[in-house]
């Protein structure tokens, strides 16, 4: 597990504190919301009203400068299984999964799937946004979270395009981008992030990150153990595109079902070998030019 | 079932999820695919008002396999009580119980009494009348036994009269096939509830039920939970950790506000509000509203210090304690009562304190009517609600049919103090009492509702001193004399809970209601409450972290009766006081000790009172309750699986359609409860009943439910700009076969109809809503969340507006959850146009309005 980005811990040396970030179970999530709200107190976020969606329960619709937490729903049918003969009981018993285990299924039921999942900046090892900030706005904390700040900002929105997920946007009336800070002014006072605080069935766990990596691993093994075959780990992963997130998450389904991109990569990553590249190609042509240029005298 | 507790109590819905984790099954039953289905392991889908039907044939298959804990039942419900020879079920009455007297539409309930023994109701009558003051036996008041147990019993429960048997008969046609088809239900599935509850109950195992409104919102309201009280008696999960009855409350402190009661017909406690006639004296009302044994046996106690904390040094026993400054209730002022009487002129002046029944409220229109034939009306709220707005901002003023000029209401808006500016007490599901500290003063002229009364009270005490006419002595006697501090004068609340908690005459706090005397030396302002103060300590503001304590957290918090956490916790001990298991141990005897000892628990019994020990002819009050009855209210200390008293509409729960309905009732020909309280008249036309011409022209079934976003009326919520941006809509949920019946496109408008009205919601189109087979015919379901009013951030149309008001008689609670409607695509028409198309409707069906 490679928790080490780019500027820490290395560039906080002593005032390095552990990796903090979040681990979301969205198999316990009730889509109750109270992290959004929880979230917009109290960072005092303006509201964003966007009427009624017609998107199952979900009028938020996605991240953004003025949504720091998000809870997508997600209403699907749940594909009928091979030896459809099973009679209703027995469909609901395999849904019921296995009581050894003790665990059962979640968000399923009647053949219809309800998927419930509260999304957040993912706080990446690899962060595109950071390093296409061109004022230094955006920076790694001594926590390892990625913080935009609002006073450094002068809203090029550079940063916005470079995110993967999408999560970076500028506010309209003001210019500038804003984007959940992982509550870095309650860090600095030894408490949880607000939505964290809020969540009720604990589905927004908080903590050091190599311990919520752990724990998660743990949470799958269960889940997997009592049969919910497509319960999977998202961003858990420090080899994936973006070094693994600071907030990742265990999803029920594909990530494109929830709205995520399948296999996010830092937007940033090639961009040494595009230099690379983009130089071969200059110096060949340069050599070309010079060649024809020399070769055309005499 | 009757809940939908993800999205109605989220923060308490962690423990259901926590007791998943550890391997408990959850079921969810409910006319909708909810927040909370989606966390069930079985999520059944039941035609909503049904829900008798779907518990009694849990009840009949716990007979038909033989599952039910027959130990607990034959020693701790009244199960092996025999009943008299004249009783009639509703298997032999074509669906009513024997005693109905049609003129009365009323219960004579002598033939539901134990064989050899008297039933009577509060106040001395025998026709349990549910509408007139006093009259109302509710709980185990009117029944007093001679013995302290029934006297004529059968303990192998065989006897064809005995009550096991007459329950096992009058269930005996809720089979498997008759709840599908009632019910709509998969057969399959209800049985696997069955299964999964039968084979989770027991020695080892206990199963809860939690409920909310989807129960109480019924004409069969009380009736609804009456069965499952049956269902969980006879498989003893009452009084046993894991196992209960839950009430999941309407809103944070509803629970508080009956306990200390806003109710008209109650006093602190549950104590029975006198009647003027049948109740002269203080002894005459002890005598008739108390059995004389159980924890009821000291009534006069409990009364007595009632008024000593009322009244304080005026009341003394020359004058009965004050007993005659309490009001009398003289007729049915319940909710409805009252806005029907206020719509004919009625009633001068109304105060809607936190309270808005013009979107809360079932036939808002009429609710709206009502008020504006108001003398003059106060509201004391967070914002102009609907309710204070409804002379100038109204469907009314909207259609042009009222205008403000019109009405001659005088309107008083009183800021009200959120819950954060103020000190005092929330009251949860589990009888908890939580304190809050005040955290801010409240802005401008917002107070809380303990300043606003009691410097009301002051001022009308300061314009009446001197006054010698003997009606103002009630108010001049009172004990009105609270500290008040701070820059709004606000009274001390902790002075009010002591005084609640009850002193002794040397001012010392007492510990529990054990301690109050008839004699006039203690006063307690609820006896359910008294030794909240124990030791001088406020014990409902104790917050030892649950990570210091076992999981029964007894220092957090303080709960009624005497901080007792699992009510009759007795019946977690078998009879000889042993734990009916290691596993479900809770509560036992410690025979070296000789008293009772818990986890961690008060037990709920007699401390010394040894689990061998049986009263004498002559014990009275709690000395007439043996040794292993664990159900101390009741004068026989059993669980009532029959209900020979006490409530309206019957002993045990039977199936009824609901007041509008698209089906008939396949079980008996008498259709709807009997004793339901119906207000025909032309603002509340009724639809006609299921079968009858007219009924189709409001094919689909209507219900009604919240969402976790928003609070109640919305007074609270979408008035809050992070609230309104969650659901900023009014929408309805329809399957998708609905959609396609009724041309209705998903995002789009659409109109819902009832005889009533006609209103506008936008559509969701769901499969989390599915069609039915009921009766061999589809049943179509048309959800409302009933937040919206034309106030606020988030505005839209009541779906309150749409319901009649018809009500359960037990407790006056109005058939929120069920009506029939028709659904049409497009908006809803403005003005004269809207009432048209209604009029149009009732045309159509028959209705007369």
């Amino acid at each position: 597990m490679k928790l080490e980005t780019s500027a820490w811990p290395d560039s906080y040396g002593a005032d390095a504190k552990p990796r903090v970030g979040f681990f979301t179970d969205t198999s316990v999530c009730i889509g109750c919301k109270a992290c959004e709200v929880a979230c917009k107190e109290w960072n005092r976020i303006p509201d964003s009203p966007k009427g009624f969606t017609g998107n199952s329960y979900d009028n938020t619709v996605d991240l953004g400068a003025n949504t720091w937490r998000h809870v997508a729903f997600v209403e699907k049918r749940v594909p009928v299984d091979a030896d459809g003969g099973a009679s209703l009981v027995e469909a609901a018993e395999r849904g019921g999964l296995v009581e050894e285990a003790g665990v059962n299924t979640y968000q399923e039921g009647d053949g219809l799937r309800w998927l419930m999942s509260s999304d957040v900046c993912k706080h990446c090892t690899h962060a595109a946004c950071l390093e296409v900030c061109p004022t230094g706005a955006l920076f790694r904390t001594e926590f390892g979270t990625v913080v935009v700040q609002e006073d450094v900002c002068n809203g090029c929105g550079y940063c916005v395009p470079a995110c993967p997920f999408g999560v970076l946007d500028r506010r309209e009336d003001d210019g500038r981008v804003w984007k959940c800070t992982l509550c870095y002014d309650r860090l600095k006072d030894d408490q949880e992030p607000a939505c964290a605080q809020a969540c009720p069935t604990n589905s927004i766990q908080f903590g050091e990150l190599a311990e919520l990596r752990a724990r998660a691993e743990g949470r799958l093994a269960q889940l997997t153990a009592a049969g919910q075959a497509d319960a999977r780990l998202y961003l858990a992963d420090s080899d994936d595109g973006i070094g693994g997130g600071g907030a990742f998450f265990l999803l029920l389904d594909d990530p494109e079902v929830y709205g995520l991109p399948p296999d996010p990569v830092d937007t940033t990553r090639d961009l040494g070998s595009i230099w690379a590249a983009a130089g071969a190609a200059a110096l060949a042509l340069g050599a070309g030019l010079a060649a024809a240029v020399l070769g055309g005298r005499g | 079932m009757g809940s939908n507790m993800a999205e109605q109590h989220p923060v308490g819905f962690q423990w259901v999820m926590e007791a998943k984790e550890r391997g408990a099954k959850v079921m969810h039953v409910d006319p909708r695919f909810t927040r909370t289905s989606a966390m069930a392991d079985l999520h059944v889908p039941i035609r909503a008002g049904t829900d008798i039907a779907f518990l009694g044939g849990i009840v009949n298959h716990v007979f038909e396999h033989d599952a039910w804990f027959r130990e607990y039942v034959r020693h701790y419900t009244n199960a092996t009580a025999i009943l008299k020879p004249e009783f009639r079920d509703t298997e032999d009455a074509a669906g009513l119980f024997s005693g109905w007297n049609p003129e009365d539409e009323a219960y004579v309930i002598d033939s539901w009494a134990y064989n050899k023994t008297e039933a009577e109701t509060a106040g001395g009558k025998h026709e349990q009348e549910g509408d007139v003051s006093g009259e109302q036996a509710h709980g185990a008041h009117g029944f007093s036994l001679r013995h302290g147990r029934p006297p004529d019993t059968d303990d192998s429960m065989e006897d064809e009269r005995c009550i096991l048997q007459i329950v096992k008969r009058h269930f005996s046609r809720y089979t498997p096939e008759m709840v599908e088809e009632i019910c709509g239900c998969p057969r399959e599935k209800f049985l696997q509830v069955a299964r999964w509850m039968c084979e989770n109950s027991g020695r080892e195992r206990t199963s809860a039920i939690c409920y909310a409104v989807g129960w109480t919102q019924h004409t069969t309201g009380v009736q609804n939970i009456r069965a499952a009280s049956i269902v969980q008696l006879l498989l003893g999960n009452i009084g046993r950790p894991g196992g209960g009855i839950l009430a999941l409350r309407g809103h944070a402190n509803i629970q508080g506000s009956t306990d200390i009661p806003t109710l008209f017909n109650i006093l602190p406690g549950y104590i029975p509000m006198p009647h003027p006639q049948e109740q002269p004296s203080l002894d005459k009302f002890v005598e008739l509203n108390g059995p004389k044994n159980g924890a009821w046996g000291q009534l006069k106690a409990y009364m007595v210090s009632l008024l000593k904390a009322w009244w304080g040094a005026a009341a003394t026993e020359d004058n009965e304690y004050c007993f005659h400054h309490l009001p009398r209730i003289s007729g049915d002022h319940s909710h409805y009562a009252t806005m029907l009487k206020m719509l004919d002129g009625g009633v001068k002046g109304f105060f809607a304190v936190g309270q808005n029944p013009t979107v809360g409220s079932a036939n808002t229109k009429l609710q709206r009517l009502a008020l504006s034939k108001l003398d003059w009306l106060v509201v004391r709220d967070l914002h102009e609600t609907e309710t204070a707005a409804f002379w100038h901002d109204s469907p009314e003023i909207e259609d042009g049919e009222l205008r403000p000029e019109e009405i001659g209401t005088e309107v008083f808006f009183m800021p009200a103090a959120a819950h954060t500016e103020k000190d005092g007490n929330f009251t949860n599901t589990q009888r908890l009492l939580q304190w809050h500290h005040k955290a801010l003063e409240p802005p401008g002229d917002c107070r809380s509702e303990l300043n606003w009364v009691y410097h009301l009270g002051r001022r009308i005490r300061e314009k009446l001193a001197g006054s010698d006419d003997p009606r103002d002595r009630a108010i001049l006697e009172l004990t009105w004399d609270y500290p008040v501090k701070g820059p709004h004068e606000e009274p001390d609340a902790e002075a009010v809970l002591q005084e609640i908690g009850g002193r002794k005459a040397d001012g010392s706090f007492v510990d529990s209601y054990d301690e109050l005397a008839d004699d006039g030396s203690t006063s307690c302002g609820s006896w359910i409450h008294a030794g909240i103060y124990k030791d001088g300590v406020n014990q409902s503001a104790r917050k030892t972290p649950g990570t210091g304590q076992n999981w029964i957290a007894h220092e957090w918090g303080w709960a009624w009766p005497k901080d007792v956490r699992i009510l009759y916790n007795r019946a977690s001990a078998d009879p000889d006081g042993n734990p009916w298991s290691e596993r479900k141990r809770y509560v036992w005897w410690d025979a070296n000790e000789g008293k009772w000892t818990s986890l961690g628990d008060s037990p709920d019994f007699p401390a010394d009172k040894a689990p061998d020990y049986e009263p004498g002819r002559r014990d009275k009050g709690m000395d007439a309750i043996r040794g292993d009855a664990p159900f101390i209210v009741h004068p026989d200390g059993l669980g009532w699986v029959f209900a020979p008293s006490g409530l309206v509409d019957g002993p045990l729960p039977a199936h009824y359609e609901p007041q509008e309905s698209p089906f008939r009732n396949p079980l008996y020909p008498q259709q709807l409860s009997p004793t339901r309280q119906v207000f025909p008249r032309p603002e509340n036309p009724y639809h006609p009943p299921g079968g009858e011409p007219g009924a189709e022209v409001f094919p689909f079934v209507l219900t009604t439910y919240r969402l976790t976003e928003h609070h109640t009326a919305g007074a609270m919520s979408r008035t809050v700009a992070y609230l309104a941006e969650l659901q900023p809509e009014l929408f309805c949920e329809v399957s998708p076969i609905l959609a396609e019946l009724r041309g209705l496109e998903h995002g789009g408008w659409a109109t819902v109809v009832s005889a009533r009205t006609a209103i506008e919601a936008r559509v969701m189109v769901t499969e989390r809503v599915q069609p039915l087979e009921v009766q061999g015919r589809p049943m179509h379901l048309v959800g409302l969340p009933y937040h919206w009013g034309n106030r606020g951030l988030a505005k839209g149309d009541s779906a309150n507006e749409l319901l009649p008001v018809v009500l359960d008689n037990n407790v006056h609670i109005s058939e929120y959850k069920v009506a029939t409607c028709d659904i049409r695509p497009g908006r809803r028409p403005r003005g004269r146009e809207r009432l048209e198309l209604v009029e149009e409707y009732r045309r159509r069906a028959g209705v007369k309005a």
